[in-house]
């Protein structure tokens, strides 16, 4: 990739590749699916040229499932698919959750329900949040630009090994199909975070120790350390069936790791804030219309600001819930029927009117349309 | 004579503590197979002399030898019928290791029939044992994918209609390297086949036909027999060795359950494989520069 000045045109899907290699992958498992099917044959070519490996496997089940025995074993690991291969990804994204391990899958969204159309649509928001059974906290992010994908790539590595968990990266169609300029940072200025490693000696090793709000230490399968994984609920020790006080402190965990270090999570951009009386909230590759549809409207004259979870799972509803005290309304954007606006709803708690630009046609939402339903609220 | 290890030592080596056999062992229903199955796996592993880092067991859902907890090995305890997956992803990612698979006959066929065959197609260096008791015994008794033709079970009150999966011949035609049935009974030939079958390099399944008198023997003792005892007296009465089945004719095998290697072979296995890949990556040879 290095072209001696780092600036390289690349593809969203590639940007992937590309930052997950930077980020300390090297271990990929997939199955074909349009629109994320040049990531698994960008890793087939990349892996061993790196000295890892890349396996294509016989469905999205076994994908994240060789995944999570690659990182077990550890070995940074990651997958990607769309709607219909995340479907079936479901159960070992709630194994991932509950043993602990750390993974990255990305999602190159289509649309659904079901084949749904291979064009683009941001309509796995609230599937990414809650499609495994429990409800338990995940971490999603959202990237909207070939170099944001790049390094939100890394950073959804990184947080997956700070705090063992699966993260999500919610790309689409169009972003991951799309071609940008980018520079490739300097592997010496990419920070590389790796999961936490025991601190004890073998004999006083609990697979899963940890307090309230922690991260348990992990050694990887095949050590000196005996683990003992079991994907049931669980004791300290990894044993099966606890009473009932232990079950909740490890459901109770298993979210609060998360919460409890929303600083370290929460990515937000924000623009043009500080005299708005309407806010565009938007994310995605979608985003980029909004900024347009904000400017434009700042050429009228309108006092419109921007934001943009970057974060969306955990939802950043602090952020949202002052952005309500703020301003009399806010637009929310985005390719699907209205998943986000539920949440934006949620933490605005009728400080602020809430409407919904929309479009679920396949086709990118255009600055005008964005910017009529700014001049209807306004 | 075959000198066996006192148990004894057995359980000093390979075990964990009276705890934890009292649970995963104690546990289990009344003449239930699963503890001989593991305990062969343990006097195998013992007899190679591997040890708590070399090893690690992915076990499977429902009851497929829940007994191997007991061990004193690293354990992942994964979704219903995907063992294979998360073994040939350890497996690539750790080869020095051992990763052994333990896992029932409706984990291994049913639900996870198609990680079965494409690990044995891949023939990655795993070793698969499934612990086949012809029925779904942890929840209750339903009717799974080897369970034979006629047979009753609680999700075929009138009998089973469907004609059952040969383990062996599925997985050898799928490209397992080595392929062997063991029994409940035949202990000793059992540790054997699981030494054999940890040490082949490549795809090992060892299927293990094991009792589950709660379960399936009750409800069919005209199969195998009612209790453990008489479901063991029958793999002892009916199991031919497969150097004697390979001289009887079809009819002569019809009631009969052959047992023994039946494939042991060396084919290229897919570690090693995915490491030529990175050598000729390296090298800078793909499919444009060969």
């Amino acid at each position: 990739m290095n072209t001696g000045t780092n600036v390289v045109l690349m593809q969203g899907n590639e940007a992937i590749v590309e930052g997950a290699i930077a980020a300390g992958v090297r271990f990929f498992a997939g199955y074909p699916i349009t629109p994320a099917t040049e990531i698994l044959e960008l890793f087939a070519q990349r892996m061993p040229q790196v000295g890892g490996k890349s396996i294509q496997m016989e469905d999205e089940i076994a994908s994240l499932a060789a995944v999570i025995g690659a990182s077990a074993g550890g070995v940074k690991a990651m997958t990607a698919s769309s709607g219909p291969g995340m479907s079936l990804m479901v159960e070992n994204i709630g194994l991932a959750i509950t043993l602990e391990i750390p993974c990255v899958i990305v999602d190159v969204q289509r649309m659904g329900p079901a084949t749904g159309l291979i064009h683009t649509s941001q309509g796995d928001m609230m599937f990414a949040k809650w499609s495994t059974p429990g409800g338990n906290e995940i971490i999603a992010l959202v990237p909207s630009s070939v170099r944001e994908t790049f390094e939100l790539t890394i950073k959804a590595v990184n947080l997956s090994e700070r705090f063992r968990v699966p993260v999500i990266i919610l790309s689409d169609a169009h972003l991951g199909h799309m071609r940008e300029k980018i520079r490739v940072p300097d592997q010496d200025d990419i920070e590389i975070v790796n999961r936490p490693g025991p601190t004890v000696p073998p004999e006083e090793y609990l697979t899963f120790g940890a307090d309230e709000a922690g991260v348990p230490e992990m050694a990887p399968l095949g050590s000196k350390y005996r683990s003992e994984y079991t994907g049931s609920l669980h004791d300290k020790a990894g044993k099966y069936g606890p009473p009932p006080e232990e079950r909740s402190f490890l459901i109770s965990r298993l979210s609060q790791k998360i919460l409890a270090h929303r600083d370290e999570i929460l990515m937000i951009e924000k623009a043009l804030l500080e005299d708005a009386q309407v806010a565009v909230l938007a994310y995605g590759v979608c985003a980029r219309s909004a900024k347009t549809a904000v400017k434009l409207a700042r050429a009228a004259k309108m006092k419109v600001g921007f934001l943009r979870p970057i974060t969306v799972w955990p939802f950043p509803t602090d952020v949202v819930r002052q952005l309500a005290e703020q301003v009399k309304a806010i637009i929310v954007v985005e390719e699907n029927l209205g998943q986000l606006v539920l949440e934006v709803e949620r933490a605005a708690a009728g400080k602020a009117k809430v409407s919904l630009v929309n479009q679920y046609d396949g086709q990118l939402i255009t600055p005008e349309k964005i910017l009529a339903g700014i001049e209807e609220v306004y | 004579m075959v000198k066996i290890t006192p148990l004894s030592q057995i359980l000093e080596r390979q075990y964990r503590n009276l705890s934890d056999i009292k649970t995963y062992v104690g546990g289990a229903c009344l003449g239930c197979g699963g503890g001989t199955v593991v305990q062969a796996l343990a006097r195998a592993i013992d007899r190679i002399g591997l040890q708590l880092e070399d090893v690690v067991f992915i076990k499977g859902i429902g009851c497929s030898a829940s007994q191997v907890h007991s061990l004193n090995y690293s354990i992942l305890r994964v979704l219903h019928g995907r063992a294979p997956a998360y073994a040939t992803g350890l497996k690539l990612a750790r080869p020095e290791l051992k990763v052994i698979t333990l896992q029932g006959d409706g984990d291994a066929l049913a639900i996870g029939g198609n990680h079965l065959i494409h690990a044995a197609k891949r023939n990655i260096d795993i070793t698969i044992v499934v612990n086949n008791n012809f029925i779904y015994g942890r929840t209750g008794g339903q009717f799974g994918p080897t369970t034979p033709m006629g047979a009753y079970a609680t999700s075929a009150p009138y009998g089973v209609i469907e004609s059952p999966f040969d383990v062996c011949k599925l997985v050898e035609t799928a490209g397992a390297t080595f392929v062997a049935r063991g029994t409940t009974y035949h202990v000793i030939e059992l540790i054997d086949i699981m030494e054999k079958g940890i040490l082949h390099h490549g795809c090992s399944v060892i299927e293990v036909i094991s009792q589950c008198p709660t379960s399936y023997g009750r409800y069919n003792p005209d199969k195998m027999g009612g209790t453990a005892n008489e479901m063991l007296k029958w793999m002892r009465d009916n199991a031919v060795r497969i150097n004697k089945a390979k001289d009887m004719t079809k009819e002569e095998l019809k009631e009969k359950l052959v047992i023994g290697v039946f494939v042991d072979t060396q084919a290229p296995e897919f570690n090693d494989e995915c490491e030529k890949i990175i050598e000729a990556a390296q090298a800078g040879r793909d499919r444009h520069h060969h």
